[in-house]
């Protein structure tokens, strides 16, 4: 032993009371290792699998690859709208010298590029003739719960390029230039040390064969907006996707977007690359086959344009076609004037370009007159009131009237109305009113018409009809954007009349216009002289009803619903639903689905009526005395046309649109059509449209457009 | 003083036989537990071996080879001779605490902001190695005052010796430590014999400071701790905090997910993306079981804290064997150490405890902590052997 202990030492170490707080400690220690044991069975066994997803959401990015669209066929499965890979120049901003183009959410200016990385991007410039100035660059950040950071900076154009891809995606490669020739492509893969970050690749670029035909029927693409991103039509789209924005690049979106595919990218905490994971290739977009005859969209276009240039001289600046299958609806062509080369603008829109297409003076390109010009249709709109008058009875089969010469069609308290030229056409029953478009008989049967109680309980039968032949609603063509049109009656006197009142005095939505003060009748309820000229009077007459029944004033009908009304007129009263799609096809061709909307409704039109009225069109095409005979007698066609020659305003002598509705009909053919034609400022509907409709029946049926007849 | 003023602090070298005997008298399972634990902190940091953690496993393997020859010295020594030495103990541990000011607190985010005293290779964090030193000295004083235990003066005397280098190590600015130091006067106090009443009062007294430390003070306008320390003792309180915006609820957050990802077995540490990817926070220290935990799942989390248990245990009974009353104060300040460092460190890592910058001993990585760890295990190794060597003495009289 050590010898005597200290006296201090000699405490005896194991007292029931240390025991006792030994226990204590050693009973808390117990307790804790339970509850850290427990937890972490918890956080691993029962609940882990959750971790490890939020794991692997945090460390693996997927980067969006944009699917190719699918392509839109014709009814023969020529392809109009391709995606095509065009050579191309992009740059990889990770890979640009300098540490590459990145993020820095911290700067004024978030998209940083390296000086290096400039030299770089001088060089390629000048290779691909491109400006290395720096001109004004904006370029948008996105960042959760802060929204879109904006930023304008001063960038050469490549460099701004790059700098818009690194802010929506710092992983995507920036596309400098597209249809690059092969042996520039071939110069920077040899001289890869001069071009770091700079790589030759395909792109997908959509390649149109009409050229501009059609161009509206398409439309346009170009990226989601987050506003958009929750309409209907742009199901299954995420942001940053491209999507179509008009036409059927639009209304079919879902079906030709494809599927993106996805590259993963593994980040660590500080978004830094660190190798690559799972990839899925995109998916390219089913193919859309159109009713479309891609040459008939040829002529007709051709032929729109030829005409409106021959009557220029009236005024003539635009206009638009439609022709269809009258017994199901198919469209077989669709053009509109002035057009615009879709390829243009297709893939990323060039502001010049833009403003251009958005200005009114160019008479609004963009415009799908076909579906969004509703005018007054003019004397094209008689079938409809023919209909009405005999199915209501105030006019009989067989029955006649006296145009006298001379004669006038005076009412009570409005000026005397004559038909075109001061003309008179002796005694006529229904089928020559219609042959010769004797205006003084349908003035006659808009009287008749008006919506008297004591003869109309129901209301007013013209409007009834009109509705029951889908004017003023839209048809349900598949394509976005179609205008409803208006039909005259005392409910849309009563809501012009607002609107009149509303804008001489500047309110409601006119707020902040100037004021159009106008000289009003004694009982305040009609314009004499000023205001704006949206209606004249508060209330409904007998004139205005003799008006509608010829396609005037408050008529806006367009060329597809006019279509739609002859389609009736040659069917048997079936309101079909226009479309120009067919078929969904899988990109390999097989179906995977039917584009065949069913008919809106059948109207019950005794058949008699319809036989007269087909006669009254027969006879105006083909008729000694028919308005359009000079036009379509030496077409070898049973034609069924009725011309029409709408004024645009009150103003004597003021411009006309012209207008021609005909159709073949299927008793004479397997193949019906129906084709109407719209001359804005046409001038005469005989002169302007009804060439443009001949070439088209021409090319339908014959295979050639054949001569331009009786144009201007 | 019984002991002899002169008497140098190394066993009078008696015979070789004695020494290798001594040797054998270690607890081999609680250095089995160092071990094995200091032998996981260098795998773990291994398989960690990616910027801004790279090649500290090396550096680990040399702080823990260094720390068993300092324990396996230490033992060798007897631990009672310590007693003489506690004021100089005692001051060593002020002025180390203090000395920490003369050098520049370490930039970047507040809460990394433990002070060192940078020496050539190796900075040398003070308020880690003094927990020793205040472990020795506070038990001396305790001995000292052993026929003194129901006194109210001498319990303050003590807990005041306690407090100043916990307000020292506070105003560095380190609260974690800072507790540690308060822990550990407390657990002096608890072996020492205090009375369960006043131990009470203390408790009491320990909830009300902070009640009014947290919540009372701040609402008339006194800020006792800066706002990211209350922040950083509360935030685990809250499950529904905005990862995105606060530093202390992203911490928590990030070592939940690294440590539920790992699952059963864990994801293997080329797949450790938490870890590596940068997203655990210190991931080599302060939330180093969570990367034991993603990297080797249940199974590895559940043997670090198997191996934990063992250490307490052997602990615990050192504290119970020690042959005289300052063996069991120094082996229970250790131990409450140990407990502390241990339960506070992994509540953390799983959001159960307050986010406090203590490091896990021996897994964690640090030099001050791991030399600092293993000098205790020495010293707990000491007891041991005195312990075994007092009762074998008291055996072989008995068998003569």
């Amino acid at each position: 032993m050590l010898g005597p202990t200290p006296a201090d030492d000699r405490t005896p170490p194991m007292t029931p009371q240390l025991a006792l707080r030994v226990a204590f400690v050693g009973g808390l220690a117990l307790l804790m290792f339970a509850v850290i044991f427990f937890r972490l069975w918890f956080l691993q066994v029962l609940t882990g699998s959750q971790y490890a997803a939020q794991a692997q959401s945090q460390t693996v990015l997927s980067i969006p690859v944009p699917a190719p669209r699918g392509e839109i066929v014709d009814a023969s499965g020529q392809p109009l709208v391709q995606s095509v890979p065009v050579p191309s120049i992009q740059i990889a901003p990770r890979s640009l010298p300098g540490g590459g183009a990145t993020l820095d959410l911290q700067l004024k200016q978030p998209v940083v590029i390296p000086q290096a990385a400039e030299v770089v991007m001088a060089r390629l410039a000048k290779l691909l003739g491109m400006s290395d100035a720096p001109t004004r660059c904006t370029y948008t950040v996105y960042i959760a719960n802060k929204g879109p950071q904006v930023s304008h900076v001063q960038l050469s154009p490549i460099a701004c390029l790059v700098a818009q891809s690194v802010a929506q995606s710092q992983y995507g490669n920036a596309t400098v230039k597209t249809d690059v020739p092969t042996y520039i492509q071939d110069y920077i893969g040899e001289r890869q040390t001069e071009f770091p970050g700079v790589v030759s690749q395909d792109t997908y670029q959509l390649k149109y064969t009409l050229g501009t035909a059609g161009a509206q029927l398409f439309g346009y693409l170009s990226q989601v907006t987050p506003a958009e991103i929750k309409d209907k039509i742009y199901k299954s789209v995420q942001a940053g996707d491209v999507v179509g924005q008009s036409g059927l690049e639009e209304q079919y979106n879902q079906y030709l977007q494809g599927v993106d595919g996805s590259e993963g990218v593994k980040v660590n905490a500080q978004g830094q690359f660190e190798g690559y994971a799972k990839a899925t290739a995109p998916l390219v977009g089913d193919t859309l086959k159109l009713s479309l005859n891609a040459a008939l969209e040829k002529v007709g276009q051709q032929a729109l344009a030829t005409s409106i240039k021959a009557n220029s001289s009236l005024g003539a600046d635009g206009g638009s076609f439609v022709a269809m299958d009258p017994q199901n609806g198919q469209i077989y062509a669709m053009g509109s004037n002035p057009t615009y080369n879709p390829a243009s603008i297709a893939n990323g829109i060039p502001t010049k370009e833009w403003s251009y297409l958005n200005n009114p003076a160019n008479h609004e390109p963009l415009l799908n007159r076909a579906i969004q010009g509703a005018f007054p249709d003019g004397s094209t709109f008689k079938p409809v009131t023919a209909t009405a008058a005999l199915e209501t009875g105030v006019w009989k089969l067989g029955e006649t009237f006296n145009d006298y010469p001379g004669r006038l069609f005076c009412l009570p308290g409005a000026p005397c109305l004559s038909n075109a030229g001061h003309a008179n056409y002796g005694v006529v029953d229904l089928q020559t009113a219609i042959e010769v478009s004797d205006d003084e008989f349908f003035y006659n049967l808009g009287r008749l018409l008006n919506g008297n109680p004591a003869n109309y309980p129901k209301g007013f039968p013209l409007q009834a009809w009109a509705r029951r032949y889908g004017l003023g609603q839209v048809t349900g063509v598949d394509l976005p954007g179609e205008s409803p049109g208006l039909i005259g009656s005392p409910t849309l006197q009563t809501a012009l009349w607002k609107q009149e009142l509303e804008c001489q005095n500047a309110t409601g939505p006119y707020k902040g216009d100037p004021k159009h003060p106008a000289v009003m009748g004694d009982f305040g309820n009609e314009v004499l002289s000023g205001g704006c000229g949206i209606a004249n009077a508060s209330y409904w007459t007998i004139d205005d009803n003799v008006e509608t029944g010829v396609g005037q004033y408050d008529d806006q009908v367009t060329p597809i619903q006019l279509a739609v009304v002859y389609s009736a007129v040659e069917n048997g009263g079936t309101i079909v639903t226009p479309h120009i799609g067919s078929e969904i096809q899988s990109p390999t061709g097989t179906l995977v689905q039917n584009i065949n909307p069913a008919p809106k409704r059948k109207l019950n039109i005794n058949p008699a009526y319809l036989a007269a009225i087909q006669q009254g069109l027969y006879l105006a095409a083909k008729g000694p005395q028919g308005t359009s005979t000079d036009v379509m007698s030496s077409l070898p066609l049973p034609v069924y046309g009725k011309t029409g020659s709408a004024e645009l305003n009150a103003t004597p002598n003021g411009p006309t649109d012209g207008w021609y509705a005909c159709y073949v009909p299927g008793t004479a053919t397997r193949k019906p059509i129906v084709v109407v034609v719209d001359i804005e400022r046409g001038g005469y509907g005989t002169s302007s449209a009804a060439p443009v409709a001949r070439q088209i029946l021409s090319q339908f049926y014959f295979g050639k457009p054949g001569p331009m007849v009786g144009l201007g | 003083m019984a002991v002899s003023a002169t008497t140098p602090l190394q066993l009078s070298g008696e015979s070789s036989t004695r020494t290798s005997g001594q040797l054998l008298r270690i607890d081999p399972l609680l250095m089995f537990a160092a071990v094995a634990l200091s032998a996981c902190s260098i795998v773990v940091l291994h398989a960690l071996n990616v910027p801004p953690y790279a090649g500290e496993y090396k550096r680990q393997a040399i702080f823990a080879g260094l720390g068993i020859v300092v324990a396996l010295v230490i033992s060798r020594f007897d631990y009672s001779r310590l007693r003489e030495l506690r004021y100089v103990l005692y001051g060593l541990t002020i002025l180390l605490n203090l000395a920490v000011f003369a050098f520049p607190a370490p930039g970047g985010s507040a809460g990394a902001s433990q002070r060192r005293i940078p020496l050539p290779g190796f900075s040398f964090q003070s308020s880690v190695f003094c927990m020793v030193l205040l472990i020795l000295a506070l038990s001396a004083f305790a001995v000292e005052r052993s026929r003194r235990v129901g006194e109210h003066r001498t319990i303050a005397r003590i807990l005041l010796l306690g407090l100043i280098p916990a307000m020292i190590v506070m105003a560095q600015p380190d609260l974690g430590d800072a507790l540690i130091y308060g822990v550990i006067s407390v657990a002096v106090l608890f072996f020492w014999g205090t009375s369960w009443k006043h131990l009470a009062a203390l408790a009491a007294l320990v909830v009300a400071a902070t009640v009014i430390v947290l919540t009372v003070a701040p609402t008339v306008g006194v800020h006792v701790l800066k706002p990211y320390q209350t922040a950083r003792l509360t935030t685990f309180l809250n499950p529904n905090c905005n990862p995105n915006r606060d530093t202390y609820c992203y911490q928590l957050h990030e070592g939940l997910i690294a440590l539920g990802s790992g699952q059963k077995t864990g994801t293997g540490p080329a797949r450790a993306s938490q870890a590596t990817g940068g997203f655990i926070p210190e991931a080599d220290s302060d939330f180093i079981f969570a990367t034991v935990g993603e990297m080797y799942g249940f199974v590895g989390a559940a043997v670090v804290i198997s191996l934990y248990a063992l250490l307490i245990w052997r602990t615990l009974r050192i504290v119970m064997i020690a042959k005289n009353l300052y063996g069991t104060l120094i082996a229970g300040g250790i131990l409450a150490m140990f407990m502390y460092q241990i339960f506070v460190t992994i509540g953390m890592n799983m959001g159960i405890m307050p986010v406090t910058g203590i490091p896990l001993p021996l897994i964690a990585y640090g030099g001050s902590s791991v030399v600092t760890t293993f000098i205790a295990i020495g010293l707990l190794q000491s007891i041991h052997v005195q312990a075994r060597m007092s009762s074998a003495g008291k055996a072989r009289a008995l068998i003569v």
